[in-house]
C-alpha cells in the first residue's frame, strides 16, 4: 500500500466519520437546540440579576456572552463521545486500525459544527440584548469564531477523561474549566479593546495561535485519555 | 491597625492544614492495617475449620 | 514464603539501573523508604524552628510593610512549593505514563495532594497579608488569581483520580491530565498576569518595592528547604500507605506487618 492510497483512506475515513456523526445529531434536533437555548437563557438571566442599565450591560457584555458560551460547550461535551462509548462504536473504531487521533478529531469538527457555530451564528443577537456597541459586534464574531473550536479541542482532553464514570459531566466542567482561562481572558480582552477603539488584532493573534496549537496538540491528548478510558 | 492577629492567623492556619495533610495517610494507614488484621484472622479461622 | 528474595537473571547491571529496578519492587520500595522518612521530619522540624526563629523573633520588620511581612515566610515558601509539586508531579506522570511503572504513578498522584495543601496555604497566607497591606482579604491580583486556578488544576487531578474505581486506570487518567494542565499553566500564568496589568489591578510589589536584606532573606531559604522536607517526608509516607492499600491482599504487605509487630 504505498502512502498515497493510506492518506486517501484516511480523509476517507475522515469524512465518512464526519458525515455519521453529523447526521446522528440531526436525527435528534431537539437534542441539539438544549445547548443554543441554554445559551439563551442564561445570558437573558444576566440583566435580570444585575439591571437592565445599558451602560453597564454593555461592559459586562463580552465576559457574559464568553461565559455563556463556555458553560454551553460544557453543557454539550459530554456526548461528544459518549453514545459512541456505551454502545461499544468507540471500541469498535480503535479495532477497525484507524488512528485514534483521527477518529478524535472527526468527532471534535463535528462537535463544533453541531454546538460551537450555533453559539457564533447567535452571538449578533446575544449581542443586541447585552448592548454591546456595534462596532466591537464584529470582533466579537470573530473572537467567538476562532475561539468555540478551541473550547471543542480541550474540552475533548476532559471528555475523553472522563468518559468511563457514569457521572462524569459534573467532574468534566472541574477538569475543562481552568483550561479555559486564557481563551476566555484574551477573547474578552478583544472585545473590550474593540468597544474602547483600542488595537485588537494582537488578541487575535494570540487566539489563532491558541487554535492552531490545540488543534495540533489536543486531538493527541484526546486519543490518548480515549485508549486510557477504553483499556 | 495592628498586624499581628494576621501573623498569627496566617501561621495557624498553616500550622492545620500542613498538620492535617501530614496526619491524613497515618490515619488511613491505621485503617488499612485494621482491615488487614481483620482478612488474616478470617482467613485462619477459615483454615482451621477446614484442617 | 519468601517474598523477598528476587531472583536477578543478569548479574552484570549497573548500580544505577540496578536502583531504579529495585525501586519498582513494592516490598523493597516500602522498606527502604522507610528508613528515610523519620530523618525528613527530624530535618523538616529542626529547619521549621530555626527558620521561625530567625523570621518571626530575629528579622527586623520592613519599614514599608511593617510586621505583617513576616507572613511572607510562610506564604512564599509554599507558593514555591505549590508550583514546584505541580511540576514535579507532571514529570513523574510523564514517566508514568511513559514506562507504566507503577510506583511512579502513585508517587505522582499522592503528590497531588500535598500541592493542594500548599496551594491552600499560599491563598489563606496571601489573604490575610492582603487585609492589613492592600486593606481587603482579596484582590484579584496575579498572582493569588493563578494560585487559586493551579488549585482548581490540582482539585481536578484530585478528583478524577478519586473517581475512576480500578487504581492503574485512574492514576493513568489522573497523570495524563496533571500533563495537559502543565502545558496550560504557563499559559495560564502568563495570561493572567497580563490580564491583571491590563485592567490594572494592585501594584504592590512582594517584596513592597526595597531589597531584601540578608536578615529576611535567610529565613526564606531556609523554610524554602524546610518545605522539601516536608514535602519528601509525606510523599513518601503517602506513597507508602498507598502501595499497602492497593496490594492488601498480597503476601508481602503481611510480611511487612508482621515484622513490625513482632
Amino acid at each position: 500500500m504505498n502512502t498515497e492510497a493510506a492518506s486517501g483512506s484516511l480523509s476517507r475515513a475522515f469524512l465518512a466519520l464526519l458525515r455519521r456523526d453529523l447526521l446522528l445529531a440531526f436525527r435528534r434536533r431537539t437534542e441539539l437546540l438544549f445547548p443554543v437555548i441554554f445559551l439563551l437563557v442564561v445570558v437573558s438571566l444576566f440583566p435580570l440579576g444585575i439591571g437592565p442599565g445599558p451602560q453597564l450591560l454593555a461592559r459586562i457584555a463580552p465576559g457574559v456572552i464568553w461565559i455563556a458560551a463556555l458553560l454551553a460547550t460544557v453543557i454539550s461535551l459530554d456526548a461528544l463521545f459518549r453514545s459512541d462509548f456505551e454502545d461499544g462504536t468507540l471500541e469498535q473504531f480503535v479495532i477497525s486500525g484507524h488512528p485514534l487521533t483521527l477518529i478524535a478529531l472527526a468527532k471534535i469538527v463535528a462537535h463544533w459544527l453541531v454546538a460551537g457555530l450555533p453559539i457564533v451564528l447567535l452571538s449578533p443577537l446575544l449581542a443586541l440584548w447585552m448592548n454591546l456597541p456595534t462596532e466591537s459586534l464584529g470582533v466579537m464574531i470573530l473572537t467567538l469564531a476562532i475561539g468555540t473550536p478551541i473550547l471543542s479541542l480541550i474540552g475533548s482532553i476532559g471528555v475523553g477523561l472522563t468518559i468511563s464514570l457514569k457521572r462524569g459531566g459534573q467532574l468534566l466542567s472541574l477538569l475543562v474549566f481552568p483550561l479555559y482561562v486564557p481563551i476566555l481572558i484574551i477573547a474578552t480582552a478583544a472585545v473590550m479593546a474593540a468597544s474602547d477603539s483600542l488595537p485588537y488584532s494582537q488578541f487575535l493573534g494570540l487566539l489563532t495561535a491558541g487554535l492552531i496549537t490545540s488543534v495540533t496538540l489536543a486531538p493527541f491528548a484526546a486519543a490518548a485519555a480515549l485508549k486510557i478510558s477504553l483499556s | 491597625m495592628s498586624h499581628t492577629p494576621f501573623i498569627i492567623g496566617a501561621y495557624s492556619i498553616g500550622a492545620v492544614v500542613l498538620l492535617w495533610c501530614a496526619i491524613a495517610p497515618l490515619l488511613r494507614k491505621k485503617s488499612i492495617t485494621r482491615d488487614i488484621r481483620r482478612l488474616v484472622q478470617i482467613e485462619e479461622r477459615s483454615r482451621d475449620t477446614n484442617t | 514464603m519468601n517474598v523477598k528474595t528476587e531472583k536477578i537473571s543478569k548479574p552484570r547491571k549497573n548500580a544505577l539501573v540496578m536502583f531504579i529496578h529495585k525501586m519498582g519492587s513494592p516490598p523493597w520500595f516500602y522498606n527502604f523508604t522507610g528508613k528515610f522518612i523519620p530523618w525528613f521530619w527530624a530535618i523538616f522540624i529542626v529547619l521549621t524552628i530555626w527558620g521561625l526563629y530567625l523570621g518571626l523573633v530575629k528579622a527586623p520588620a520592613d519599614y514599608l510593610q511593617g510586621e505583617s511581612f513576616r507572613i511572607l515566610y510562610l506564604h512564599v515558601p509554599a507558593a514555591w512549593m505549590s508550583l514546584l509539586i505541580y511540576s514535579t508531579m507532571a514529570v513523574l506522570s510523564f514517566i508514568a505514563l511513559v514506562w507504566r511503572i507503577r510506583i511512579v504513578e502513585i508517587l505522582a498522584m499522592t503528590s497531588a495532594p500535598i500541592g493542594a495543601a500548599f496551594t491552600i496555604v499560599t491563598l489563606t497566607a496571601g489573604s490575610l497579608w492582603g487585609r492589613p497591606t492592600w486593606g481587603t482579604y482579596w484582590v484579584w491580583d496575579a498572582r493569588l488569581t493563578s494560585e487559586l486556578v493551579l488549585l482548581f488544576l490540582y482539585l481536578g487531578v484530585i478528583g478524577l483520580y478519586n473517581s475512576i474505581d480500578e487504581p492503574r486506570k485512574a492514576a493513568r487518567a489522573a497523570c495524563l491530565l496533571a500533563m495537559v494542565g502543565a502545558v496550560n499553566l504557563p499559559i495560564i500564568h502568563y495570561s493572567v498576569k497580563w490580564w491583571n496589568t491590563l485592567h490594572q489591578g494592585s501594584s504592590i510589589s512582594l517584596t513592597g518595592g526595597s531589597s531584601i536584606d540578608p536578615s529576611m532573606l535567610w529565613p526564606l531559604l531556609i523554610m524554602a528547604i524546610a518545605t522539601k522536607f516536608y514535602y519528601g517526608a509525606n510523599l513518601l509516607t503517602r506513597a507508602r500507605v498507598k502501595l499497602l492499600e492497593q496490594d492488601i491482599r498480597k503476601a508481602w504487605v503481611r510480611e511487612v506487618l508482621k515484622e513490625k509487630k513482632g
